[in-house]
């Protein structure tokens, strides 16, 4: 009876240590405020996008012609998903954007465009009219662009500006571009221009291929080294790998994050890349693939490691009665 | 040369040679505990058990760490982690390990000054457990360096930055103790010498001599009463084993350490599995950048407490607050002045001076760890480390007025 | 009642010793599986040499799971042999470049047609059969499957697959 008492005084101050060091103080950590010093809840929005988080961080920040331009943005852009859109006559639409989106991995202002095989799989409806309208806009990084850089796809508000041709390609993209995509295209698609992976062999490039002479392995890499150059010049600073990010940040941190990077890195020029639910899930599981990739093992595992124990100590607890018995 | 006859078995041609029986006698089967303790005399091996898995598990990591800042994250994340097999189950083990071993040392040691188990006779085992405690903490420290991530990096920084000793300024003392200006891949490559070979085997030698200052005063009990081993070893060996006031190491104590230890680890293992954040840091998988210090850093657990004396000070008073605070749980058995060898709840102020000490501890642990730009944890982390400092004092004059416990009342 | 406490002590014991047994070998297979070949050591133990360009009498070597691999493709006035690789009307000899005396790397002597150990001064004809010295036994055949023109050492092909059952290998 005593040594139950004593095991719960032991666990009761372990286990707040372990609350007040681990849950609590990471919290407080990263924790956000805002200027009156109320706490700014970071919260995931399902992977929808309306620009009611981009509306909301101009208005902390008292910008009240930003808030005035991302209020008629998101509208305009609710306008045209009211639109019913035409897949067959996105088609020629279409082809202005293969016009770069043509997966001759070459660099247009700064990043090679992604290939759209499977955009209509992976990014969400409201975020493809928002970027087609405008992409510094919809990828919530327009404090990069306000007077001197264009955005590489700048030039597409111009090409592209009726309401319904952006919502007949918009239905083309979701009807012609989708259908299955495993995890590791759907990172190649939407991540990978920016982010090596080098566990997964993959760069900026795409995927490393095997060489057999160490001089063609250099050349490739200095290839590589110049692409990479390209970004950083273009995002100002080498984009991270990310092979080991699914260990390095929480689960919250990777929806919140991905979804809008303006919530968790104020100012960076990381852009909103619009993955819907589904991409979401895509992506992360690639990166589990590659920074995590003894977890299902490891979930395998448990179970019989701590079965055997939990067998262990039984066993043991009846061998220690029996040495015991004719003691007391 | 010694005689020797022809042996009957085997048994008997090692004890010729070895003397194993007398060894097994003296070590094991006539090896006498009291019989009056509870589960938490058997963290002494519930530590010996930790240490053998991080050893075990340190052995395997061995075999495909490479120990050079370009190799040191990609060997650890990515071939122990995902190419070796069960890689990552070592991985874990160990980091999870050397985390939780810190929590029995802390447990063992408060059960130590809670029983008085380090009063006159036992002073070395003290001196020889808190020396243990310094070690582990060196090897734990010089661990950390290895999978040289953000955190890596970082800590090896500010710690080593720590001996310039403030005003004394002593710049060179710190190059040279990282052999570079800033932690690079000679401080990496000293700290794997030090923490796969030489803080090992110090720790090994001072278990040894841990378990040797514990051979003549014996294991203390619930009561702190002096037991006459000579008398109850020769009632149990009688057949009185329920009038004998001891019991036999092996296998009747070792039977309760093994129980204990079976339930430790189902908890060791479900951290292993599937809770390990708290050590194995999300930070560290960050690879080393010396040019981006991480938002937040912060030492393991079981170093808050330390850090957080250090913070609340300016840098020279904060050096020495901080060494006092070391060397003071050192002088333990010297500082408390009280005969008596009893437990906390008998001792009147000591149990009260006990408590506030462990609280004290978990509220600067907790300090330590939250951020001090708040002004409330600033102004907690100042007085709980002010406190600390207080106790040594505190404890001579509780203890010199202590009321002799008559023995046997 | 003593017998029977101390039986089933004794019981008790030797259930918790099995257990204990069980998790030990368990332990033993995980130790074990952390020293096997890494997936990516044994992805690269396939080679892909291609034999289109090669010239005959003249020696090529690769390398193939750290070894080196004689490739020589052979002149008319060769034998055949039936250790041959043969490729549409080309015949090739295909070997670990490794003496089977004691492991060096024989040298290959052109205008004398066979290669010769510095070693021990052991010789093997342009077929990689011993014909001098203490090598006991011919040059080994290497796994390979054959494809188009190319070469695939560390697959099995039916080519090989005859070989090895004829016990032409070694």
């Amino acid at each position: 009876m005593r040594e139950l008492k004593i095991l719960a005084v032991v666990v009761f101050f372990s286990l707040l240590t372990y609350y007040l060091v681990e849950p609590y103080a990471h919290h407080e950590m990263h924790k956000k405020v805002d200027a009156q010093g109320n706490e700014i809840k970071t919260e995931s929005q399902g992977f929808k996008y309306n620009g009611t988080a981009d509306i909301a961080e101009a208005e902390r920040a008292g910008d009240a012609a930003r808030v005035a331009a991302k209020k008629a943005f998101w509208a305009d852009v609710a306008e045209v998903a009211k639109l019913e859109g035409n897949a067959a006559a996105g088609e020629a639409g279409f082809g202005l954007c293969l016009g770069c989106h043509n997966g001759a991995n070459m660099n247009m202002g700064g990043v090679i465009p992604p290939n759209l095989d499977h955009a209509g799989t992976i990014y969400d409806k409201n975020y493809l009219i928002a970027l087609i309208k405008d992409p510094a806009m919809a990828s919530n990084v327009d404090h990069k662009y306000a007077d001197t850089m264009m955005h590489p796809m700048g030039s597409i508000k111009s090409m592209m500006s009726d309401n319904q041709q952006i919502a007949d390609v918009v239905a083309y993209i979701l009807e012609n571009k989708s259908g299955e995509i495993t995890p590791k295209e759907a990172y190649m698609e939407a991540c990978m221009r920016c982010h090596a992976v080098r566990y997964g062999k993959l760069t900026q490039l795409g995927e490393t291929p095997v060489f057999k002479h160490e001089k063609d392995a250099l050349a490739h890499k200095i290839k590589v080294i110049d692409e990479q150059d390209t970004v950083k010049a273009y995002m100002g600073k080498l984009p991270p790998d990310l092979s080991m990010i699914i260990r390095a940040r929480s689960e919250h941190f990777m929806e919140t994050f991905i979804e809008n990077p303006q919530s968790q890195l104020a100012g960076t020029s990381m852009p909103r890349v619009g993955l819907n639910h589904e991409g979401y899930e895509k992506v992360k599981a690639y990166l589990t693939e590659v920074g995590d990739p003894s977890k299902a093992k490891r979930e395998a595992l448990g179970p019989i490691v701590i079965g055997f124990f939990t067998l262990f100590s039984i066993l043991a607890f009846l061998w220690k009665k029996s040495q015991w018995r004719d003691l007391h | 040369m010694a005689h020797f006859e022809k042996a009957k078995n085997l048994n008997e041609w090692l004890d010729q040679r070895l003397a194993v029986n007398t060894l097994k006698r003296v070590l094991n089967t006539e090896y006498w505990i009291p019989k009056d303790i509870n589960f938490l005399w058997a963290m002494g091996m519930v530590l010996a058990a930790t240490f053998g898995m991080l050893v075990l598990s340190g052995i395997f990591l061995l075999m495909y760490y490479k120990p050079d800042t370009n190799l040191a994250f990609d060997s650890v994340n990515y071939t122990i982690m995902s190419e070796v097999g069960y890689g990552w189950l070592w991985r874990h083990i160990h980091g999870v390990g050397a985390s939780i071993v810190f929590l029995i040392i802390y447990i063992h040691m408060f059960t130590g000054i809670y029983y008085g188990s380090y009063k006159r006779g036992r002073e070395l085992i003290w001196l020889s457990g808190m020396a243990l405690f310094v070690a582990f903490s060196a090897e734990a420290f010089s661990g950390y360096m290895l999978p040289w991530g953000q955190m890596s990096y970082w800590a090896g920084m500010v710690i080593t930055n720590l001996f310039s000793g403030g005003s004394l300024e002593a710049y060179g003392l710190v190059e040279w103790i990282r052999g570079d200006y800033v932690p690079g891949d000679a401080f990496l490559t000293r700290f794997f010498m030090l923490h796969v070979l030489l803080i090992p085997l110090v720790i090994i030698g001072l278990i040894v001599l841990h378990f040797g200052t514990l051979r003549i005063p014996h294991v203390n009990n619930q009561e702190g009463a002096e037991i006459d081993f000579e008398e109850a070893a020769d009632l149990y060996k009688a057949g009185k084993k329920k009038e004998s006031k001891v019991i036999p190491f092996s296998p009747v104590f070792l039977s309760k350490d093994v129980f204990v230890m079976g339930v430790y680890f189902i908890l060791f293992f479900y951290l292993v599995f599937y809770n390990f954040n708290f050590a194995m840091d999300p930070v560290n998988f960050d690879p080393a950048d010396g040019l981006k210090t991480p938002a937040h850093i912060y030492p393991e657990w079981y170093f808050l407490w330390s850090y957080e004396i250090l913070r609340p000070f300016g840098k020279d008073a904060g050096l020495i607050a901080f060494g006092i605070a070391q060397l003071a749980l050192f002088f333990l058995p010297f500082i408390d002045r009280s005969p008596n060898v009893a437990p906390a709840h008998k001792r009147g102020l000591f149990q009260v001076w006990f408590w506030v000490l462990l609280v004290d501890m978990i509220v600067l642990t907790a300090m330590g760890k939250l951020p001090p730009t708040d002004p409330t944890f600033a102004m907690l982390g100042k007085i709980s480390a002010w406190t600390f400092l207080a106790l040594g004092p505190i404890l001579f004059i509780i203890t010199m007025f202590e009321k002799k416990i008559e023995k046997g009342a | 009642m003593k017998e029977k406490e101390k039986g089933r002590r004794d019981f008790m014991g030797m259930a918790l010793g099995a257990c204990a047994a069980v998790g030990g070998v368990g332990a033993l297979y995980a130790a074990k599986r952390t020293w096997d070949p890494l997936p990516s050591v044994k992805a690269a133990g396939f080679t892909t040499i291609d034999l289109s360009g090669a010239q005959e009498n003249v020696l090529v070597v690769e390398k193939w799971r750290g070894k080196p691999i004689f490739v020589l493709k052979k002149s008319a006035d060769m034998k055949a042999d039936e250790r041959d690789v043969v490729i549409g009307s080309d015949r090739f000899h295909v070997s670990i470049g490794l003496c089977t005396h004691l492991g060096c790397i024989p040298a290959y002597a052109g205008e004398e047609k066979k290669f010769k150990c510095a070693c021990h001064g052991g010789e093997f004809d342009a077929s990689g059969h011993q014909v001098f010295g203490p090598p006991p036994s011919p040059l080994e055949i290497p796994p390979f499957k054959i494809d188009g023109t190319k070469l695939v050492l560390g697959e099995t092909g039916p080519e090989y697959q005859k070989m090895l059952d004829a016990g032409l290998t070694v």
